[in-house]
């Protein structure tokens, strides 16, 4: 059950995502090119609808399952690692046509290759986290 | 199976309107908040990094990396949520781009590949779609022994595990969690990934992919 309720949270992310096409690299294309609503509108409509999730667990109306409130980290104010993080991370998306999220579904939908890029965006991070102290951040 | 089902997952299969995100979206963050977790994938890559032994080389995976079970079991969900919609409930296959889109791509691939209703989602050989034309079979293993395709997948790779970590969060981290949350540092981030995905995709995508070998 603790296993299950994480895989089901995914599940519906994935499948969803997969539907409203979030995943493909044309929509990327698209987005990027601003040829289309649609992308922006999934973006808009998620983190209106994730405003109002969020606001109901920061103010205590809604409690975890544990009966506590739920505690946000705020985000380090720095700005460096931000602006040079984003945009490394921006060019890769829009290189592969393919999020961190969007390659588990690739991954499991069969496209065997995302492997490969999965051992690349492993690299990648341990190559920051080992390069870290000489980054500005 | 009864005509309901067929009728059911017909209803499904179909393609889905972009305020759905909202749906997706909002049940996802709900249910980690209330499961008292986060919603960020790209934190995995760092959990997988420290389970392989990276604590060894940098401070960075010297972290209870036990507490994040968790979240790979979010993303093993994802990959069966892929699978599923892949294949049972995949429709036409098919991205529905707009004309203007349609024409962007035939414009990069400097040839009429697509027209209407042919492009696909994924840019690979699908299950509905077996035949894609070459120019935009990317996510293939025989495209992975080409330069153009060698660079698409390992460079796009490395830049999302590297920028992802960099900037602290992926674009459900920062662009979901953290504008909900009304965090300028996340706003920030959400402004350089548009900056990289604008670069990328108007100065240097076109002629990546126009590499013949």
């Amino acid at each position: 059950m603790k296993v299950f309720k994480y895989i089901l949270v995914g599940f519906l992310f994935g499948f969803g995502m997969w539907k409203l096409e979030a995943v493909s690299t044309f929509r990327i294309i698209e987005m990027f090119h601003f040829e289309s609503f649609h992308m922006y509108g999934i973006i808009i409509s998620g983190v209106s609808v994730s405003i109002v999730v969020t606001q109901l667990f920061k103010r205590g109306i809604i409690k975890t399952f544990k009966g506590n409130e739920h505690h946000f980290t705020p985000k380090d104010k720095a700005w460096n690692r931000y602006i040079f993080g984003g945009i490394i991370f921006g060019m890769g998306w829009a290189l592969t046509g393919v999020c961190s999220g969007m390659m588990f579904l690739l991954l499991g939908a069969g496209y065997t290759v995302f492997a490969v890029f999965l051992g690349a965006a492993l690299l990648g991070t341990f190559t920051y986290g080992y390069f870290r102290k000489y980054l500005p951040h | 199976m009864s005509d309901y089902m067929q009728q059911v997952i017909d209803f499904i299969s179909q393609p889905w309107p972009w305020w759905m995100g909202g749906v997706v979206i909002g049940t996802t963050l709900f249910l980690l908040y209330f499961f008292d977790k986060e919603f960020g994938l790209s934190s995995n890559l760092r959990t997988m990094c420290a389970a392989d032994g990276a604590g060894d080389f940098a401070d960075f995976f010297k972290f209870d990396w036990n507490t994040q079970w968790w979240n790979l079991m979010v993303a093993l969900g994802a990959m069966f949520g892929g699978y599923m919609a892949a294949n049972y409930f995949g429709g036409d296959s098919a991205a529905h781009v707009s004309p203007g889109t349609i024409e962007i791509l035939n414009d990069i691939s400097q040839r009429a590949i697509f027209s209407e209703g042919s492009v696909p989602i994924v840019a690979g050989t699908t299950v509905i779609k077996p035949v894609i034309d070459p120019f935009w079979d990317i996510y293939s293993w025989s495209s992975l022994f080409s330069v153009r395709g060698l660079i698409i997948i390992i460079g796009g790779g490395f830049m999302i595990g590297f920028g992802a970590r960099y900037a602290g969060g992926c674009t459900s981290g920062h662009a979901i969690s953290g504008l909900a949350d009304f965090q300028l540092p996340s706003l920030v981030a959400v402004i350089g990934f548009f900056i990289g995905g604008l670069i990328m995709t108007w100065l240097l995508l076109p002629y990546i992919l126009r590499i013949p070998f």
